[in-house]
């Protein structure tokens, strides 16, 4: 019997309102998660992928609940997050935090480091000012930033040393899980693997558990141990993370892989052009989300949507064609 | 048809800043021949788009101030050439694409005829020929339903689409040369994979240059026959693409090449490290007695400090801007 997930998310459905007004019915309703469930292990990398409008940044602020889901649970260590009042999820948010994408939006301009970093305690038991002191050093020392920064303010900083400051600022309460969104897209290709090198070494020391959302495969596949691969609001696969590279199982993670540019002039394949584009969250075609641009499409998949079945042990497809076989 | 293009030499630009100058580009010299696909890599703040918007001459200035060099197209300094002339040549016999199609294009004009304008302006067709010019292209781009969107906005269209119209407008007077500034950073992978393969039709059927300036390493592979790599202003390597990937030469470049995540292949070991350049790219406002990358460079040695190494030829077509050139023995001495 494996040790029960941290995080068990089931049948999350949010859709947003289009146009209309504060009393006027909404035009339309945009389907950014349509009914996405996976767990998260204890110590797991957990990656999200996939293109922008797949609803996987969605489902990374729903967890958090700084939006509330349409429908569906999200189950933190056993506990159903919508059912608690503000003071017992206020103590429960502790144990969860998040890292933006943008270290120059998401951290305050006329807030010192110290403060910045720190800033998650006064929700809790508001430390005495010493105390905070000796732990916005300990913070920045594990992120590798100097205790010299603590009194520099944000624009003082590079966007590599800044993602290191969100990072301190998410540790500060001991989090159990991180939902870490993009968390390394806005940075140069050498400062990025500085980033992801601490985020293992947090993950390590600390146990910790993280939501990886990206739509850079190369590093997800780095990162995590298993991967979901999500289309237009739902996950298309779910599989280890080695398995989805290698052994693709559903036609859009395989057109996926094959659009990454891969960085070996001596092997230039022709990249197999996915045709067309995404369509609108909006008004989503029936059946599989994907059969429009899928090239073993077949009458099924326009009719029927498929559910994500076993097809390997860990690894789960969203498609007509996996009954054990895989792609032809 | 093959011979020089365009050549870069002795570039030097400088921006004021409130600290005093700046110099954003520090005597770079590259060349590009006809046909050719040359890939200019870098991180932010290298040089790399300053470079290339100072080829037509799109440098604002102040505060951007050309400090010195040439540059050569099809044996014209585009530096002293007058202000007419470049308008001539830029839209007609080179054209450039950014990375962000929406800050771009004109948000207020239908699409059709922001298309159109390049062959009104520079072919002097009427309205309605260059229009019909424009439907053809946008139909060549892959523009979906062409003919339906030429009264389109760009707001109403995806990043994939603007970006197809972008390169309707650069193609439609037929440049000799197309510089791509980041021209698939801003897209899904899958979209940026179309818009490349786009590219690279494009370019095969009217014989055209390519200069692609990006920081992605695995569309450089992908595209380029020819690599120059930018660091803090300068040239430090420039590598025929298999010899860059295969022998990078320059620390930075290695470093580059190995900060990679990288698809895991066969070799399954899972907690793989990547390997780090320590440190952070200097400020722009930063002098240097020695090399550029010293600070950052785990082969540094007493005379990378003291003195900045010239460009050396390591091998056939490629050269890098280090001493470990000349003292061969430093770079086992601490590795």
């Amino acid at each position: 019997m494996p040790e029960a997930p941290l995080l068990r998310v089931s049948e999350l459905v949010k859709h947003f309102p289009q146009g209309g007004g504060i009393l006027a019915k909404p035009k339309a309703w945009l389907k950014a998660v349509s009914g996405v469930s996976f767990d998260v292990h204890r110590g797991e990398s957990f990656g999200l992928v996939g293109e922008s409008g797949c609803g996987k940044t969605t489902i990374g602020r729903m967890v958090l609940r700084l939006i509330e889901p349409t429908s569906g649970r999200i189950e933190f260590d056993g506990l159903d997050i919508s059912q608690l009042n503000r003071g017992e999820f206020g103590r429960l948010r502790r144990r969860m935090q998040i890292i933006f994408q943008d270290p120059y939006s998401s951290l305050d301009p006329r807030m010192p480091v110290e403060q910045i970093v720190t800033e998650p305690l006064l929700a809790g038991r508001r430390p005495p000012r010493a105390e905070r002191r000796r732990i916005a050093e300990r913070l920045l020392d594990k992120v590798g930033l100097r205790g010299a920064d603590l009194g520099k303010y944000p624009h003082e900083f590079s966007g590599g040393q800044r993602q290191r400051i969100g990072i301190a600022r998410a540790l500060c309460v001991r989090p159990e899980l991180i939902v870490a969104d993009e968390p390394v897209s806005a940075l140069d290709v050498s400062i990025q693997a500085q980033v992801i090198n601490l985020l293992q070494d947090l993950q390590q020391e600390f146990g910790l558990s993280y939501i990886f959302i990206s739509h850079d495969l190369s590093v997800v596949e780095h990162v995590c141990h298993r991967v979901a691969v999500m289309y237009l609001g739902s996950i298309v696969e779910l599989a280890p993370a080695d398995e989805f590279s290698r052994k693709p199982r559903h036609p859009y993670t395989e057109g996926l892989l094959a659009a990454v540019p891969l960085p070996d002039p001596h092997c230039r394949a022709a990249p197999f052009a996915m045709e067309g584009d995404v369509p609108s969250p909006i008004d989503p075609p029936p059946g599989c989300p994907f059969h429009p641009r899928c090239r073993y499409v077949f009458g099924r998949c326009q009719a029927e949507k498929p559910s994500l079945a076993a097809a390997a042990a860990g690894h789960r497809v969203a498609c007509w064609l996996n009954d054990g076989r895989g792609l032809s | 048809m093959s011979g020089r293009l365009l050549g870069i030499e002795d570039l030097s630009v400088s921006f004021g800043t409130p600290e005093g100058s700046a110099r954003a580009v520090d005597r770079v010299s590259f060349a590009l021949d006809r046909g050719e696909t040359l890939g200019v890599v870098g991180e932010s703040g290298c040089g790399k788009s300053v470079t290339s918007l100072s080829i037509l001459g799109l440098i604002p200035s102040p505060p951007g101030r050309i400090d010195s060099g040439r540059i050569v197209f099809e044996g014209r300094n585009l530096l002293e050439v007058s202000p007419e002339d470049l308008r001539r040549i830029r839209g007609r016999e080179i054209s450039m694409i950014f990375q962000e199609p929406m800050t771009s294009l004109n948000p207020v004009l239908p699409i059709g005829r922001q298309v159109a304008e390049p062959l009104r302006v520079h072919r002097g067709l009427s309205n309605a020929q260059a229009l019909a010019q424009a439907v053809e292209w946008l139909e060549r781009v892959k523009l979906p339903a062409a003919r339906r969107r030429l009264d389109d906005y760009p707001h109403q269209l995806s990043g994939g689409m603007r970006q197809r119209v972008m390169i309707a407008m650069a193609m439609v007077c037929r440049p000799k040369l197309l510089i791509a500034d980041e021209p698939t950073t801003a897209l899904d992978v899958t979209i940026q994979a179309q818009i490349l393969s786009l590219m690279v039709g494009l370019k095969e059927e009217m014989g055209m240059s390519l200069l692609l300036i990006t920081h992605n390493l695995g569309v450089v592979a992908q595209m380029a026959s020819r690599v120059v790599v930018m660091y803090a202003g300068q040239v430090v390597e420039e590598a025929p693409v298999a010899d860059l990937f295969d022998r990078p030469f320059h620390p930075y470049t290695q470093g580059l090449l190995r900060s990679m995540p990288r698809r895991r292949g066969r070799c399954a070991g899972r907690t793989r490290r990547l390997t780090e350049i320590p440190g952070i790219v200097p400020a722009i406002t930063e002098t240097f007695t020695g090399c550029r990358f010293t600070a950052r460079c785990p082969h540094a040695f007493h005379r990378c400090r003291e003195e900045a190494p010239g460009l050396f030829g390591i091998r056939r077509g490629q050269q890098a801007r280090c001493w470990l050139r000349e003292f061969p023995e430093r770079r086992d001495a601490r590795a």
